[in-house]
């Protein structure tokens, strides 16, 4: 019996939001705990996966699947999961994560959970389940009854944490069987605008609501943002201004954020946005309303006028860097 | 171009969100309902795209008669037909939702079916790609940016700071991301039109899926209140110490 958990690279180590459903897929109890990994196979990185209890890794070489093609990786993983008879195949809940098993239950015509913060076996071919629903303000108690579970792992409600002793891995390379059609679709990629860190795997995030003011008023921002070694996020408010592009958006309909801080400036903090920046391990809020509801999610606040606070917050730490 | 857009009837969550006491619906006795965001935007791309190249949008939701009000909202955006898969309340799981647009795909000859990334309320993140399937066509997700050429489409969305580029041919399903655009708001006219159109409906049937809710609930709250460290800039030393503790300073 194995669980097979899609793994995505981030350079050449897995991917946090891959370890992190990895760690669940290691409390599913079964013996063999697997991993399929689309590269070459001197790009497997084998260390990292045996500290978190891998005890076999698939590799898809890239040659026949021709990079990102999502139906051809699901199909792929359908093959596999009858050749090792997985009682489950799960990956993160990212974008890929949730598109491929999205493919994977249409070929197989079984059901899928998005974002589970809990998966426990109950027996025979019964999985009971927790899940986000509304990105994490709601949580649906499900069962999942289905011969193989499918499912992705909410990325900002599980941690990443290795076994207690690595385990001992194999690596087998596997030829997916692929028709025509599941390659129509392949990503052709190329570096997307301005480099720098991500705001979704980003240490620190400074974020900036309707407080800000307009977009001239962004500049402090970014200049603590850079001081911080982070980037700028903002609310929706401000990508439905037009005052930042949509892509900085923190929240349910924009990016969810895991950073160490996130430092909320002028956010009131609706809800949809607290979806967004709850997997952060500490909030900060400036406001000017002791009243917001951002308060009632933040460790820490300042009441007062981020244009006066963070001015003299970027003087403070230049001050202590000199 | 014949595009269909698929939206969804989802309440309008403001600052807090309730369960039913029977822990099976968002309790909306105060709230109101709005088409979900990553679809509303689908139905303006959807609109773009027709005024610029021809062709018609006709709008499609899954759901309880009370879901008119929502197609006659994307309707007055520049929509031209509207149609209702009537449901009897109860909720459709994501392979049955999919077995019901295809019915209607396959009724009309459509180039194009435009889909929210995921549903605001059950975030699914599945029913274009099993519509997908059940078509035959080939399927795009998460997209940020749209081209529409000949006999085909172009894709694009960022995935890890790489921007990712899809080619497919016509006809194929395309989920969007709320970004796409900004959605207009609707016009008098538009408004007026949306009114007096007719709605076609049909009735699919429910069906059970192997993935069952039993209950909805509100997690519980890491909820405490923040410590305030001060007012105005007389907070910020204080401020500088918190960052040191929790060694975010290099």
């Amino acid at each position: 019996m194995t669980v097979l958990t899609l793994i995505e690279l981030d350079g050449a180590e897995p991917a946090d939001a891959s370890l992190r459903a990895l760690t669940l897929a290691r409390t599913l109890g079964d013996t063999s705990v697997g991993t399929v990994v689309f590269a070459d196979v001197a790009a497997v990185p084998t260390g990292l996966l045996a500290s978190y209890g891998v005890t076999d890794a698939y590799v898809i070489e890239p040659g026949s699947v021709d990079g990102y093609a999502p139906q051809a990786w699901a199909r792929a993983l359908a093959g596999l999961a009858t050749e090792t008879g997985a009682t489950a195949v799960l990956a993160a809940g990212t974008d890929r994560g949730n598109e491929v098993l999205a493919h994977l239950g249409a070929i197989t015509g079984l059901p899928m959970a998005a974002n589970c913060t809990l998966v426990t076996p109950d027996g025979g071919k019964t999985h009971r389940l927790v899940r986000h629903r509304w990105a994490g303000l709601l949580l649906e108690d499900a069962v999942m009854e289905a011969p193989i579970a499918l499912f992705t792992v909410a990325t900002d409600s599980v941690a990443s944490v290795s076994a207690e002793t690595p385990a001992a891995i194999q690596v087998h390379v596997h030829k997916p069987e692929l028709a025509k059609a599941d390659l129509v679709v392949r990503a052709v990629e190329s570096p997307a605008g301005a480099g720098g860190a991500s705001l979704a795997t980003a240490r620190v995030v400074v974020g900036g609501g309707r407080g800000v003011g307009g977009p001239e008023g962004f500049a402090s921002l970014e200049q603590l943002a850079e001081l911080l070694g982070g980037v700028v996020g903002v609310s929706r408010v401000v990508t439905s201004e037009g005052w930042r592009p949509h892509k900085q958006q923190v929240g349910q309909t924009g990016t969810k954020i895991t950073p160490e801080l996130y430092l909320a400036c002028g956010i009131s903090g609706a809800i949809q946005h607290i979806a967004g920046c709850a997997g952060a391990k500490h909030i900060i809020a400036i406001n000017t309303d002791p009243g917001a509801p951002i308060l009632a999610h933040a460790d820490y606040a300042v009441i007062g006028d981020l244009h006066q606070v963070i001015p003299a917050l970027v003087e403070a730490l230049r001050a202590r860097l000199r | 171009m014949e595009i269909l857009v698929c939206i969804k009837r989802v309440p309008t969550v403001g600052g807090k969100i309730a369960v039913t006491p029977d822990g099976q619906e968002i309790d909306t006795r105060a709230s109101g309902f709005s088409i979900s965001p990553h679809e509303e935007c689908a139905v303006e791309e959807a609109v773009q795209i027709t005024e610029r190249d021809g062709g018609s949008v006709s709008v499609l939701t899954l759901g309880p008669e009370a879901a008119i009000e929502q197609l006659r909202g994307a309707l007055a955006l520049g929509a031209h037909r509207a149609v209702l898969l009537e449901t009897d309340g109860r909720e459709f799981g994501p392979i049955a939702t999919a077995a019901a647009i295809a019915a209607e795909v396959r009724a009309h000859p459509y180039d194009l079916v435009l889909l929210g990334n995921e549903a605001a309320d059950t975030g699914d993140y599945q029913v274009g790609v099993r519509l997908a399937h059940e078509l035959g066509w080939p399927v795009a997700t998460g997209i940020k940016n749209l081209s529409v050429g000949d006999g085909g489409v172009v894709a694009r969305r960022e995935y890890r700071g790489v921007e990712e580029a899809y080619s497919l041919p016509l006809p194929a399903v395309v989920t969007v991301k709320e970004g796409i655009n900004l959605p207009r708001y609707p016009s008098l006219p538009g408004r007026l039109r949306a009114k007096r159109a007719a709605v076609d409906r049909s009735a699919p049937e429910w069906a059970g899926e192997g993935l069952r809710k039993e209950a909805l609930r509100v997690p519980e709250s890491s909820k405490h209140q923040a410590e305030v460290l001060g007012s105005g800039v007389d907070a910020v030393p204080g401020l500088v110490r918190v960052l040191e503790e929790m060694g975010v300073l290099s």
